[in-house]
């Protein structure tokens, strides 16, 4: 079976003991691997919470890690999350998921709670449970230079271990695998970091297929403006939206109270390029080098990080930010939650935080001290706690990203449906309604969105069991990429029998939250969205979602995708098996 | 009218749509097109003739793929024969899969080749569309293409397929007489038969043209404002489709202007500009123009280096075809698109090699150079660019005189061959 190695990992942290097990080649075929593999293997245990000893998290590789695909090293983390109780994964870039496969294993998987703070250390077939103690306390960069940086390495920092709900967990220093608090999962089993270095290689079917299947693949990214282009993520990374999202004028901004900040330009993609002197940098194997890196080592934030810390909350100083992102990876807090959730503190207190108050904010959330407590709840029990409900800007929990909905109703459905809450990756309908990919349509229109999200939600779901980055198919489809999972794999997938995987994931992402109580009532916007005008100038409106448009897009969705009319998937539905 | 109404209507402007660009560009008759969509239920048109096929049959490959639009049609003549005649002379086989390949730089980047398969059943045509954007069916020479998002997907794939199978027929024919004649070959009558027939549809169409010169003049500049560059630029963009100077979403046009250049979307179809347009500071200080064509590199090394403000860029078929006529024996045969170190003309336009995008082999590195020495180029098996200083005249009537040009020398030198075959 090439593609995949074969073998896995089990490690029971209650007991200190593990177990090798051979990866299941029907849950290869079936669910392709990554996120496929970690929502799989899950099904048994997501009515656990996420603190306990059954609870599982699990880190999939994917049959393209360490082969030569394009941007194909990611991993998959998957367990059930802390701060929206849905089943979660997290995708992840970063060396971690090649090291695993030279070490001769396509999974780990960690349940149990071990009662001292330990690592995990891997090294091709040594495996050790270690002490973790001299670590405990350690932001994420102190300890990452501890543990050195040979192979690869998860840590968490000072928020993981005091159960932030948005903790995350921080591979090789600065790929965050983030959103859902997978970081306050590792905490609850007192997991401090794993530290993985493989030396074999991974077997290739056909390595001439596959050198065909690549050369297609670089020659659509060379001709996307979107990747290679002058303002593309290779030049500026993510941050190159922040011009575009502000011209369209959904620019999430003071809590979504308005979906434009005028002084977004002085921390787009071209001022922190000028500011610090950018190189580019990426995860293993990648063309594209999204992320950037300051002349003095400083890690550029992402999109979705400028402008939560900038124009959410009514912030334009750049080297804020920057401090923020810094802070925010090192005690291992994701941004976005981060951001919204001060975004949300701030509009209750009735004042703007100054920068500075901005970076006192993140800190006190890292260490869970004063305010900050509440705060590492997330916005949506802070602002329940509070009696403000509304003001949380969330989906399922889960905090909205960098995309006002009001400007794009395929996101703002696409919001919804999530099965992880408000996240603007599972569909992704930016690439078509503001970036033309594949091709432009009307962002202010519901009609055949619900077919689109269902669709793209299908694709984005396979693109995550590949392990590939989501950002090469602004330029590739699936028509390449099963060219060269079959190349590696010697299977005959074609575009349709990966979007049936796809298909299938989802489905059973889909039913493990309707065991846990979610339906209909969680497919909802903040109300925020159904009242308020984001925008309105000589050119653009961003007027308020007319409610019921938005409801029946949402019911087509259910009758497309076959759930019944609360939204739920049942235990007989074999579709996801 | 009730919501499921007016998503029927909505669903149905857009198959209308489509449907229309295909009968107006020539490349379908309005009978032979089956164009399908789907939302919750299943919309499509018609009125078909097409026996070969049903609308049933059609609906249950939806049944079979993931989907949103699927689009069966058989091309308007000369295509039709076209196809047929690649079909018999032209596929590329394996043992279980047959295919054309296109020759043409754009195509094959973004379709790789075209699958042909025999038959229209729906396990077929969803088996097939599952490896491809499109593909032949020999039965009735029709083209099965579909979109995942939007039905103009499948019309972007029917449109290339259409595009990529004119080229490569015109240039492997060219190429075939070349061989004949190096090898002192006789060349196959039903081949010769074949091609005089294709032509003789072809030129009704051209006589049917009005001359460069009889055509009603595009804005004249230089523009006042922003207002008449975009004005400029939605007017220029519907020319060069309405001349057939580019297919369906390709080809580009920019202006420079109070220092920013105005350029096409990504993606824009050049009949319907309005409100596609980006206007991108030439210092680079905005990167709004992420979503600007492909080519802006390029347009923007062109401004750069030489005093145009003005550029075209299209796909014309001959001068495509001609760009790809070259005889010499060299080790890059296979990389010439990419690598040719060739100096190279085409009716006194510069050829030169580069690939679509930003890349190390990108067109980026070799238009703005052949702009030193002219007001055109011609990129290798791609398309041309055309610049000017005021507006968009001038480089229109280069891109129509250069594409004129190509095909009268593209005739002169086969009929030339087949002279010189014949006297042998």
């Amino acid at each position: 079976m090439t593609g995949y190695t074969g073998k896995s990992i089990r490690i029971d942290l209650s007991e200190g003991v593990w177990d090798i097990f051979e990866t299941p080649p029907e849950l290869c075929e079936k669910f392709i691997g990554g996120r496929g593999f970690g929502v799989a293997l899950i099904r048994e245990h997501i009515t656990k919470p996420f603190d306990s000893e059954e609870m599982p998290i699990i880190f999939a590789s994917g049959p393209l890690v360490g082969t030569s695909a394009p941007t194909s090293g990611r991993l998959s983390v998957v367990s059930r999350s802390p701060l929206t109780s849905t089943v979660f994964d997290s995708s992840v870039g970063g060396r971690f998921a090649t090291e695993l496969k030279r070490a001769g294993f396509d999974m780990l998987i960690v349940s149990g709670l071990s009662g001292e703070w330990v690592t995990i250390d891997i090294q091709d077939n040594n495996i050790s449970i270690k002490d973790a103690r001299p670590l405990h306390g350690r932001n994420v960069e102190e300890t990452a230079t501890i543990l050195g940086d040979d192979g690869s390495t998860a840590i968490i920092g000072r928020a993981g271990e005091r159960g932030v709900r948005f903790a995350s967990i921080v591979f090789d220093g600065h790929y965050v695998a983030g959103r859902g608090g997978l970081g306050a999962v590792m905490g609850a089993k007192r997991l401090k970091a794993i530290k993985i270095r493989g030396t074999g290689e991974v077997k290739v079917a056909d390595p001439v297929a596959l050198k065909k299947a690549r050369e297609e693949i670089m020659r659509l990214l060379r001709a996307s403006p979107a990747v290679f282009g002058e303002f593309g993520l290779s030049e500026f990374g993510t941050a190159a939206l922040v011009d575009l999202i502000h011209a369209r004028r959904m620019e999430p901004t003071e809590n979504f109270r308005k979906s434009v900040f005028p002084q977004s330009g002085q921390y787009s993609g071209y001022s922190m390029k000028t500011a610090y002197h950018t190189r580019k940098k990426g995860c293993r194997g990648c063309p594209i080098l999204c992320k950037k890196v300051g002349r003095a080592g400083e890690i550029m934030p992402e999109f979705e990080t400028v402008s939560h810390f900038g124009a959410l909350n009514g912030n334009s100083d750049l080297h804020s930010i920057v401090e923020a992102n810094r802070l925010c990876n090192d005690y291992g807090l994701d941004t976005i939650t981060a951001a919204s959730t001060i975004a949300c503190y701030s509009e209750f207190s009735g004042r703007r935080l100054s920068p500075e108050e901005l970076l006192r904010h993140v800190v006190l959330i890292g260490e869970r001290q004063g305010i900050g407590d509440a705060l590492s709840e997330g916005s949506r029990r802070f602002a329940e706690s509070e009696g403000v409900p509304e003001l949380s800007m969330t989906v399922k929990g889960l905090e909205l990203p960098a995309y006002d909905p009001r400007g794009a109703y395929g996101m703002a459905l696409a919001y919804v449906t999530s099965n992880r809450g408000g996240c603007h990756l599972r569909a992704y309908p930016i690439s078509y309604e503001i970036l033309r990919k594949p091709v432009a349509v009307d962002r202010f229109s519901f009609e055949g969105k619900a077919r689109m999200v269902k669709i793209s939600e299908d694709i984005n779901t396979v693109i995550d069991s590949l392990t590939a980055c989501k950002f090469v198919f602004f330029a590739a489809s699936l028509e390449e990429y099963a060219k060269a999972v079959n190349a590696v794999t010697a299977r005959e997938y074609d575009v349709q029998s990966l979007v049936r995987a796809g298909e299938r994931t989802w489905l059973l992402e889909r039913h493990l939250n309707t065991l846990n109580g979610f339906s209909r009532k969680d497919d909802n916007l903040p109300e925020r969205f159904f009242r308020e005008a984001g925008y309105s100038d000589g050119n653009v409106t961003i007027p308020p979602i007319r409610r019921k448009d938005f409801d029946d897009a949402l019911d087509r969705y259910y009758r497309i995708r076959g759930y019944d009319k609360e939204g739920r998937v049942t235990e007989e539905d074999e579709r996801t098996d | 009218m009730t919501k499921k109404g007016e998503l029927q209507r909505k669903m149905k402007e857009l198959i209308d749509k489509y449907t229309d660009k295909l009968v107006s560009q020539g490349l379908a008759s309005g009978s032979e097109i089956l164009f399908l969509a789907i939302d919750e239920e299943i919309y499509s048109n018609t009125h078909s003739d097409l026996q070969f096929i049903s609308l049933q049959a059609l609906k249950e490959v939806f049944g079979l793929m993931n989907i949103n639009s699927l689009l069966f049609a058989v091309p308007e003549e000369p295509r039709r024969s076209i196809i047929r005649a690649l079909l018999r002379h032209g596929l590329s086989e394996l043992p279980d899969y047959r295919a054309i390949v296109p020759e043409d730089c754009e195509t094959r980047t973004f379709f790789h080749d075209i699958p042909v398969i025999a038959s229209p059943e729906p396990q077929k045509i969803a088996h097939i569309l599952s490896e491809r954007k499109s593909a032949v069916v020999e039965t009735g020479t029709a083209i099965v293409s579909y979109g995942t998002i939007s039905p103009e997907q499948a019309f972007i794939s029917y449109s290339s397929a259409c595009f990529s199978t004119f080229v490569k027929y015109f240039h492997d024919h060219l190429m075939y007489l070349e061989t004949c004649k190096k090898n002192d070959l006789k060349p196959d009558r039903e081949r010769i038969d074949g091609f005089d027939r294709i032509k003789a549809f072809l030129y009704p169409q051209q006589a049917g043209l009005e001359d460069t010169g009889s055509l009603h003049p595009l804005l004249q500049g230089p523009p006042e404002d922003e207002d008449k560059v975009y004005s400029m630029m939605v007017e220029a963009g519907k020319r060069l489709v309405t001349e057939r100077l580019v297919d369906s979403f390709f080809g580009n046009i920019s202006c420079s202007f109070n220092g920013k250049i105005y350029i096409s979307e990504t993606a824009a179809s050049l009949d319907e500009l309005e409100g596609c347009i980006d206007a991108v500071p030439v210092d680079g200080s905005s990167s709004v123009g992420i979503t600007s064509s492909s080519e802006f590199a390029t347009h923007r090394a062109i401004y750069r280096s030489t005093p145009f403000r003005f550029i075209l860029h299209g796909h014309p078929k001959f001068s495509v075809i001609m760009s790809m006529h070259c005889l010499k024996e060299c080790p890059l045969r296979g990389e010439c698109y990419k690598a040719c170190p060739e100096k190279r003309y085409v009716c006194g336009v510069p050829v030169v090699p580069g690939e679509v995008g930003t890349g190390p082999t990108g067109m980026v590195r070799t238009v703005p150079k052949a702009f030193m020495e002219s007001d055109a180029a011609i990129v290798y098996g791609h398309g041309i660019f055309t610049a000017g200083g005021e507006d968009f005249n001038r480089p229109f009537q280069r891109m129509k005189k250069i594409e004129e040009n190509c095909e009268k020398e593209y005739f002169r030198i086969v009929d030339g061959l087949i002279q010189e075959i014949s006297a042998c």
